[in-house]
């Protein structure tokens, strides 16, 4: 159940192409950064103003944020934090704007993302351990080992699938919501889901990312 | 034809119980960071973001829940299978 009339589904369409609605959306939010970005870095100022004082706010909080979970030495892995929050956050708010449709709300958009944090986890685990890395899925008792590596590794696996589903349940819930509540009663009464909404793309997207964080710490900290 | 009623009330039923645990988790989980956040107001910044971890995570089972009353509702893999066997 998606809102009855999608502006670039309409565009695709007249346009003699098929593509699902998660695809141009996000190639949507993929210009929205760009031109953003574009835009901020164009003229760079030390006494920043307009566009380059509200990226900047930005940027300087979400390192402060990445540094005060995952240390000093998760400052290599900010590029990466940084961009998958900054798609989930256009991506959740443009849910609000009508004929427009969050990619978010795709399992499959979700999940390209989960399986990323989870591929970097391990790579970043290797890259700081090499074979010690094994040790992670150890445990504490080595005679325990066998069981924990069982263990360890169904806990690894749950990871991009409890990741991905949280955010597709939250962002495809909302607008099921709202889509309900807009064939009930049309008028206002769809408003204070809509100042719901807003809260839950925030909280949503903080949650992603930190957990991101705390994964990619989890693999660059020693075993215990 | 009454596998769809099932069907139906398999999903609200399933999505009554599970946002009944979760609430009740829930709101133990913030009523212990109001408690915190009463007896020490200095730590509010910290409390915050380890209770909204906590509450996504929380969370997380009601979304279960809902995704698979979707799946139920939705995308049922049966569906073709009972009405092949409702057209015999």
């Amino acid at each position: 159940m998606t809102h009855p009339f999608l502006i670039l589904q309409w565009l695709v369409e007249k346009l003699h192409f098929n593509f699902g609605e998660h695809v141009t959306y996000t190639w949507f939010v993929m210009l929205v950064l760009i031109v953003l970005s574009w835009a901020t870095t164009r003229g760079l100022k030390m006494v920043p103003a307009g566009v380059q004082n509200v990226m900047e706010v930005f940027i300087d909080g979400l390192e402060n944020f990445v540094e005060e979970t995952m240390g000093p030495k998760g400052k290599a892995y900010f590029p990466l934090i940084a961009t998958i929050a900054l798609f989930i956050l256009v991506s959740n708010l443009m849910a609000l704007i009508p004929g427009f449709y969050p990619p978010t709300a795709n399992l499959n958009t979700n999940f390209a993302m989960a399986l990323t944090v989870f591929v970097m986890t391990h790579i970043v685990g290797i890259k700081e351990h090499g074979f010690g890395y094994l040790k992670h899925f150890m445990g504490p008792v080595l005679a325990l080992a066998p069981l924990m590596f069982i263990i360890e590794i169904i806990g690894h696996l749950a990871r991009p699938v409890s990741l991905s589903l949280r955010l597709f349940g939250n962002m495809y819930g909302h607008e099921i919501v709202l889509m309900i509540f807009l064939m009930l009663v049309p008028f206002l009464l769809p408003v204070p889901m809509m100042i719901m909404g807003v809260l839950v793309a925030l909280i949503q997207t903080f949650v992603f990312t930190l957990l991101a964080m705390i994964y990619i710490a989890g693999a660059i900290e020693e075993a215990h | 034809m009454e596998f769809f009623a099932w069907c139906v009330m398999a999903a609200g039923i399933g999505m009554g119980l599970g946002s009944f645990g979760t609430g009740i988790g829930q709101g133990l989980a913030i009523k212990s960071a109001v408690e915190g956040v009463a007896r020490n107001p200095g730590a509010s910044g910290k409390i915050l973001t380890t209770m909204m971890i906590g509450l996504a995570m929380v969370e997380s089972l009601a979304i279960y829940v809902f995704v698979v009353a979707m799946i139920i509702l939705f995308a049922n893999p049966f569906t073709e299978h009972v009405l092949q066997l409702v057209a015999k």
